[in-house]
């Protein structure tokens, strides 16, 4: 149809178009975002979209429409299916009469992850089919392939990309959108449906009598492929593939894995013609697992004796380094260029007028003491505030706070969780901490969003994901139902407040929530609120520093003396932390 | 000599890095030429230090190798500082005379090298410097200034100039075409003048 310039995930999507997708469901999550969200931005949209509460709840919907034959696809990042892990596991042994196609998006180097696992890990264990798409227009491809593959198993497709894959650009070669839609009909069969004892043991037997067939059939597809040129090889998957044909000497030849499981024999046969082989693959050993059980006399090389790195990402030069490590010359060889040691770290922060500050700040304040377990969001950037002790994984934050509170710990615990959080998983850990009498308090950061991955919308936030007005849920609410006795909602904006409301949440015992109330800074100015910039009079200002302690990227110092920059966004916190007034409104003098 | 012109666009998050990028991107497609190109997304983007990779004629993967990108447009001083490895010694940069010092250095009471100390430590690099905030001043917004630094770099970058504004115009929103067009003239004017 056309060649665009387009990013990973944005080709996903469009091929999930040409694909003719009846069904989509899935929770944010970097790098896996994008794809739900050019989804639900399309003008024509034939076919369901939704962001669901959590990946869980994303995953089980979206099998029930392949349940009911319509094509159905469900987004998340790798750590998100762990949620989902456990219809994952079953939805194997019942299979699928739709396409059903699970994208887990994998984040080598966790660029925006809490670690490094690998998806791929997950279809073995589950027995699934899984692809691994080498560039941007492979990822394109082979998701507008998925659905017919998942159709002619029977069985869920899991397509896992990379952070490079999802966040890359390149030209794409586009194919034209769908325009065949299937009605939906469950039929009823409680053998496949009902997975009692019965029915269970049978299905998987039938799980795994499908698997040989599906190795051949995915070399048979083009998946895994091979070109014999020399005496030595490398065998390589996913992205690394592109990294590796970019300093392939001509007379080395390539196997590259882009789907699993991988046929043995086929694998066996390639390796057996070398002396040497080179396995080049990000994450976990999986190719090179199955190289090492092939190899009859062939020399291996990968991660497992070194030459390869286990953790991170790869580059051209992380190849070429292997390469040479292997025996077998990179054409390119690269400098050893090393940054410049000293210069000062610019980290990720909060923006200039982000209600999670303030919060941390009052936080602090009041409870001087205080254990604070956080969660996964924006806010865990209160890190570089003193204000996060703890992150493990989503919801984490109420239930880790309340078991230190349990354990005997004695000092008072502070758990902070953002909304859209608290809807996935941390209502459970709420309940269970009322349930066993846990002395904590949990702050709920309400900014009305999911902000992190790019403001995607959550029950919370009164819109779906296709900007259809939503039933109102209310947080407070929500945790008096859990039995939660004490609920404040509170501006964070205004200090005063929020510090006395943290000071009577700390006079108490039980469960204490404080609901800190305010629109993400990003998505207010994006709806036209506009607050007037604060100003320092420099003949107020002392030079204390206690705004330096607030950590807004929109307060400067000169020397000693603050100065406020074009950053601010009119929160008027400051003003009430400085001690002098010197901090005012623009024009105000 | 390898087969693609690399191209690392270095800036702060919310400068307007990733459009700039996508200008050169756009200007691939319409020369029908390959391109890749890696950009930062998720949280790494909330006012932390970003990276662009834009490989024009780009056929395998979007990463460039630090000592061998063919061009730097830093939209900052420190981070033109901090991503200098990536040219080889003598390399090109195209760098906006602006220092936004980081938070965490009042924080955390960090040394910050001033401009002066920051331009002797680029003196090995071909370096043009670029007062983008007056140019694009000049250009009729302030907001337009990572554009006034793309055709600034414009000279040094092997896409046709036509091109490159037929792509911008594509590229940027509607009622900003007039201005972010005016903006990277300016700023190939510029970019063309300084020695």
């Amino acid at each position: 149809m056309a060649i665009r310039y387009l990013l990973g995930n944005e080709g996903i999507a469009h091929a999930c178009l040409e694909a003719n997708i009846d069904f989509a469901s899935g929770y944010p999550g970097t790098p896996s975002s994008e794809v739900i969200d050019v989804l639900r931005m399309q003008k024509e949209r034939p076919f369901t979209v939704e962001w669901s509460t959590n990946e869980k709840v994303a995953f089980e919907n979206a099998l029930a429409a392949a349940w009911c034959g319509v094509r159905a696809l469900c987004t998340m990042k790798h750590v998100g299916l762990n949620v989902a892990a456990d219809p994952l596991m079953t939805s194997a042994y019942t299979g699928v009469t739709g396409g059903f196609v699970i994208l887990s998006a994998d984040d080598p180097f966790a660029h925006s992850s809490q670690n490094e696992q690998d998806t791929r890990r997950y279809a073995h264990f589950a027995r699934l089919p899984c692809l691994d798409p080498a560039s941007v227009q492979e990822a394109h491809d082979m998701m507008r392939d998925a659905f017919a593959l998942s159709e002619e198993v029977g069985l869920p497709v899991i397509f896992r990309p990379t952070t490079r894959i999802c966040h890359s650009k390149g030209d794409v070669d586009l194919g034209e959108v769908g325009t065949v839609h299937r009605a939906a009909e469950f039929r009823r069969d409680p053998k496949q449906y009902v997975v009692i004892p019965a029915h269970t043991r049978v299905l998987h037997k039938v799980l795994n009598e499908k698997q040989p067939a599906l190795k051949r059939r995915l070399v048979e597809l083009g998946y895994n492929r091979h070109t014999v040129r020399g005496r030595t090889a490398v065998v390589a998957s996913g992205v690394s593939a592109a990294y590796v044909q970019e300093v392939l000497p001509d007379d080395v030849s390539l196997a590259i894995v882009g789907a699993y499981p991988i046929d043995e024999e086929w694998l066996a046969d390639f390796v057996d013609r070398h002396e040497k082989v080179l396995v080049v693959e990000e994450l976990d050993p999986v190719v090179e697992e199955v190289v090492r059980q092939a190899a009859t006399k062939t020399e291996v090389f990968g991660k497992i004796d070194g030459t390869v790195p286990y953790e991170g990402e790869f580059t051209p030069a992380t190849v070429a380094a292997a390469l040479e490590q292997a025996g077998m010359a990179p054409t390119a060889n690269f400098p050893a260029a090393a940054p410049v040691p000293g210069v000062p770290p610019r980290p990720p922060i909060l923006c200039a007028g982000c209600m999670h500050r303030p919060t941390f700040y009052a936080m602090r304040k009041v409870f001087r003491d205080g254990i604070f377990p956080s969660d996964i969001g924006c806010y865990t950037l209160g890190l570089q505030l003193g204000a996060v002790d703890t992150t493990i994984c989503m919801g984490a934050s109420i239930t880790v706070g309340s078991g230190i509170a349990r354990s005997g710990e004695e000092r008072p615990v502070v758990s902070t969780i953002g909304d859209s959080t608290f809807l996935h998983t941390g209502i459970p850990g709420l309940l269970n901490a009322v349930y066993n009498g846990a002395d904590m308090v949990v702050v709920i950061l309400d900014n009305r969003i999911t902000a992190m991955t790019g403001h995607q919308p959550n029950p919370n936030t009164g819109v779906t994901a296709t900007g259809v007005e939503s039933t109102p849920i209310s947080l407070d609410a929500i945790c008096r139902s859990c039995g939660v006795s004490w609920v404040e909602t509170v501006d964070p904006y205004d200090l005063p407040v929020l510090l006395d409301t943290f000071r009577r949440a700390k006079e108490r015992k039980g469960v204490r929530v404080v609901i800190a109330k305010q629109p993400c800074v990003i998505t207010a100015r994006r709806s036209g609120i506009k607050r007037k910039p604060y100003t320092v009079d420099p003949e107020r200002c002392t030079g204390c520093g206690a705004c330096r302690s607030f950590g807004c990227p929109a307060i400067a110092f000169v020397d000693k003396n603050a100065t406020i920059t074009e950053l601010c966004a009119g929160c008027g916190v400051c003003a009430d932390i400085c001690p002098s007034g010197a901090i005012i409104l623009e024009g105000r003098r | 000599m390898k087969p693609s012109f690399d191209v690392l666009i270095v800036g702060i998050g919310g400068q307007g890095t990733v459009l700039a990028s996508n200008v050169l991107g756009e200007a691939c497609i319409i020369e029908n030429r390959t391109v890749r190109s890696a950009e930062t997304h998720g949280m790494a983007q909330r006012g932390g230090s970003v990276e662009s990779h834009i490989r024009i004629d780009g056929k395998h993967g979007s990463l460039i190798v630090p000592g061998t990108a063919d061009l730097l447009i830093a939209f900052d001083l420190l981070e033109a500082l901090r991503y200098r490895h990536y040219l080889p010694v003598g390399g090109k940069l195209v760098v906006n005379r602006h220092l936004v010092v980081p938070t965490s250095v009042y924080q955390q009471d960090l040394d910050v090298p001033d401009e002066e100390s920051i331009l002797a430590a680029l003196a090995d690099l071909d370096v043009t410097c670029i007062d983008a905030a007056s140019l694009a001043e000049e250009a009729g917004s302030i907001l337009s200034q990572n554009i006034v630094m793309l055709g600034a770099a414009s000279g040094d970058i092997p896409l046709r100039p036509e091109t490159l504004e037929e792509a911008v115009r594509r590229c940027v929103p509607p009622k900003t075409v007039e201005v972010n067009t005016v903006a990277f003239r300016i700023g190939r004017e510029k970019g063309a003048g300084t020695p």
